[in-house]
């Protein structure tokens, strides 16, 4: 029964978002109040009956109600409660659930904190999210469907795959999945703005905070992907350059672009219509890393879905949405005006460059990743791009843009005098440069690729800061007292350039030896001595695991055992490796159990990654820095003042 | 004056664009050439139509009972199958856990002369039901091109 309340909820929604987007569009064109009145009410509506079909889908797992197919295949009697709550999105259907509640609920928060903006503007915003949804939602309900029935119902579920009984798949889609809906909110506005003719500074300071927001998320989504990746398949990489992990990297990149021209654009009114196209770009790119993912075009563990009608309509969809909004965009922009002017050396021309450097990078990543695919779609042939490519396109690219980064937060607005700027440099290019020499000589081995990486890390470092001093000198307040999305900037520049020195240190200095050990033998590595004991059987929860015992040593002093295990699960007999890591925040000592050879002995991965946390911890830091600036007064302030005049009118009334 | 150096501006502007795109474009299309990957059926591989230089993907099943572990521990070998013909593997590291005679497989790496293929990387499946399209491939082609069976 719960189940059935699930599937109607879901439909009924589907009406509400029909409706939502029919009135209040069509009510922001003619003006009619009552029908722009109905989009607030309806995106929360929408959002509640979403709630309640996603917690209806929620208690079929806890309650194992195997009669419902999507449980049956992603479940099991013996999986733990927090994992049969995690496998409500660990398939298709359930992770399309996922994927409207997150869209629902963008729609709802832009429905609270939408009161300093004309309802009519609302209206149009929360309209095409309306839009939005319901193609979704079509898409659920005709294609993935996750509350079918199965009769007569089995006994007993498929289980959930091994690989994603793991607390990252608790935390990794569902924070993706609020980066790529969190674009549509920012697309919403820029259709919005295109439909009622107002692409001014107001739209860009109304867009900002989403944008950011939206890109914060998708931050640590794919920093969280990247990391369970690193540990789960056990083969210690923190990037393959996948075509999964590449499409969800190209609308970060567009969305990078996308909140340094919307500063522009709130800032001086220039770059109109590019951020538009940006606005745009960035959802539908979402979309097609969607599409990618979920069509099973690709091979990996994201492509679930072997149904190709689920390709065709995401295309479809996909194909939607890019072509109306391009030909409205083609309708509309003429008539965008120019905005401020600036000179060559400004800071408008530095985010110019930033947005060509990033557009570039987005489109060779689009290359390598649809080539293939196209290749063969047409029939001729099966190919693959190699890693390679991406580097050395990718790093190329990104030189130039981490050095401007330095130049950007220093230049003046509309015309900046090189001279003034070249003397603020002299100490951070100093710096970099000693650092940058100095730090491979002192970890005893020249790497010209970790003396680069690291004086540009060191360079960002010290310009941001340069600044913040420099800032809090000339206010004569303190670094809490600057404004939040000034902080925000400068700790999220600081986070590229933790992120920088950490994939510059562990890809010039880490260490990786796959090698057979019998109990009793030590092998080195970083420093560390790694004796294996022996491998004993272990009973989990729903597996039976061997697990290694490695003793882990300094200069003959014992320091901890790591275990890492060998799984086979129960209901799949799928064997699955769990890694055992040490880590300091320095580097990481990872241990992976291989085969069993004869006599005891085991091959065994012993991974030495210096610093490798460091990548993760500068994603943290840039999300953090978003979080900074989306909490600026600015946003907030045009809200109290509205409510300050707003008192005034019932007042004087 | 001032419209000479708004135009100077804009032609710098363009200029810059230009070049950047240039740079960008010489750059992918010379990384794109060396680092594509083609992938080959072992019976292409048979036939000698697998490149000798260059690192190539094969694909296909794990032909039942040929796999033998190395007195090193860590090198092992195989024969990857489509039905029609066989290419002889040899791979030397961890295989990935769901690496199994008489499922398939991927794997990338070079062909020595003697017709070994010495694999760099052999590709993980993620779920023990799940064929690699590549191998759905390999065994496709060979199931069109065999002789018609008699009833």
């Amino acid at each position: 029964m719960i189940p059935e309340i699930g599937h109607f909820s879901l439909i009924l929604t589907l009406f509400v978002a029909l409706a939502q987007g029919g009135f209040a569009l069509a009510g922001a064109a003619n003006g009619n109040a009552r029908w722009i009145a109905f989009a607030r009410p309806a995106a929360r509506v929408q959002f509640l009956l979403i709630i309640i079909s996603f917690a209806s889908l929620a208690w079929a797992f806890v309650a194992k109600d195997f009669s419902v197919a999507y449980v049956a295949q992603n479940s099991h009697s013996q999986l733990p409660l927090f994992y049969r709550i995690a496998a409500v999105w660990g398939g298709h259907e359930g992770s399309l659930l996922l994927w409207m509640l997150m869209q629902t609920g963008w729609a709802y928060a832009v429905s609270v904190f939408s009161r300093q903006l004309p309802d009519a503007m609302v209206a149009r915003v929360l309209g095409v999210l309306g839009l939005v949804a319901a193609g979704f939602l079509l898409f659920v309900l005709l294609t993935s469907n996750p509350f079918e029935r199965l009769v007569p119902p089995p006994m007993e579920g498929l289980d959930l795959n091994p690989l994603l009984q793991d607390v990252g798949l608790i935390f990794h889609p569902p924070l993706l999945y609020m980066g790529y809906v969190g674009f549509s909110v920012v697309f919403a506005f820029a259709i919005a703005a295109l439909l009622a003719g107002q692409l001014d500074a107001t739209w860009a300071r109304w867009s900002r905070p989403w944008g950011t927001a939206a890109w914060l998320f998708l931050t640590l989504g794919i920093a969280l992907g990247s990391w369970w990746a690193y540990y789960e398949l056990g083969w210690g990489g923190w990037w393959f350059w996948d075509p999964v992990e590449n499409s969800s990297f190209i609308p970060w990149l567009v969305g990078t672009a996308l909140i340094h021209s919307l500063a522009v654009t709130e800032k001086r009114g220039s770059f109109k219509s590019w951020t538009v196209l940006l606005a745009i770009s960035t959802f539908s790119l979402s979309l097609l890393g969607a599409f990618l993912v979920r069509s099973g075009v690709l091979t990996s563990v994201h492509a679930f879905a072997t149904d190709p009608r689920r390709g065709v309509f995401i295309l479809l969809l996909f194909t939607v949405v890019v072509g109306s909004s391009l030909f409205l965009y083609a309708l509309r922009a003429p008539k965008v005006g120019l905005g401020g002017r600036f000179d060559l050396v400004s800071r408008e021309s530095l985010l110019l460059v930033n947005n060509v450097l990033m557009a570039v990078a987005a489109g060779s990543i689009i290359l390598g990743t649809l080539y293939p695919l196209f290749i063969d779609a047409l029939g001729l042939g099966k190919l693959s791009v190699g890693p390679p490519y991406f580097n050395a396109v990718f790093v190329p690219l990104m030189v130039p843009a981490l050095l401007l980064m330095a130049l950007g937060p220093i230049a003046n607005w509309k015309s900046a005098k090189v001279g003034a700027m070249l003397k603020r440099l002299y100490v951070p290019a100093a710096v970099a440069l000693g650092v940058g020499i100095a730090t491979p000589i002192a970890l005893g081995r020249w790497s010209p690729m970790v003396a680069l990486g690291i004086a540009l890390a060191t360079w960002i470092a010290t310009a941001v800061v340069i600044g913040i001093i420099e800032r809090m000198r000339a206010t004569r307040s303190g670094l809490l007292a600057q404004p939040r999305s000034w902080l925000g900037m400068h700790v999220a520049h600081l986070g590229i350039a933790v992120f920088v020195a950490g994939v510059a240190l562990v890809m010039g200095y880490e260490t990786e030896q796959d090698i057979r050990m019998a109990p009793g033998d030590t092998v080195t590595a970083g420093g560390y001595d790694l004796k294996f004991l022996g491998v004993r059987k272990t009973p989990g929860p729903n597996y039976v695991a061997d697990m290694g015992d490695i003793e882990m040593s300094r200069d003959g002093k014992i320091l901890r055992l790591l275990h890492p295990e060998k799984r086979t699960y129960t209901s799949s007999a799928m064997p699955m490796t769990e890694v055992a890591i040490d880590a300091n925040g320095l580097r990481h000592v990872y241990v992976a159990l291989g085969e069993p050879l004869a006599d005891g002995a085991w091959s065994i991965r012993v991974y030495y990654k210096p610093f490798v946390d460091w990548i993760w911890g500068g994603c943290i830091l840039m999300a953090l820095g978003g979080l900074l600036a989306i909490s600026d007064r600015r946003y907030r302030l045009k809200k109290r003042e509205r409510r300050a005049s707003s008192k005034l009118a019932e007042a004087t009334s | 004056m001032a419209s000479v150096k708004n135009r100077h501006k804009r032609i710098a502007l363009i200029v810059g664009g230009v070049a950047a795109l240039g740079v960008a474009t010489a750059l992918v299309l010379n990384a794109f050439q060396s680092n594509l990957v083609f992938f080959f059926t072992p019976t292409q591989v048979s036939a000698g139509e697998a490149p000798k230089e260059r690192s190539f993907r094969i694909g296909g099943m794990v032909e039942t009972g040929s796999v033998q572990r190395q007195s090193d521990g860590l090198t092992v070998k195989f024969t990857v199958t489509d039905t029609a013909k066989t290419v002889p593997v040899t791979y030397t590291g961890i295989l990935p856990d769901l690496f199994r005679e008489g499922k398939g497989v991927v794997a990338q790496g070079r062909l020595e002369p003697g017709g070994l293929f010495r694999a760099e990387e052999v590709l993980a499946k993620h779920d023990e039901n799940y064929m690699p399209p590549e191998a759905q491939h390999a065994l496709d082609q060979a199931a069109k091109n065999a002789p018609p069976t008699r009833p």
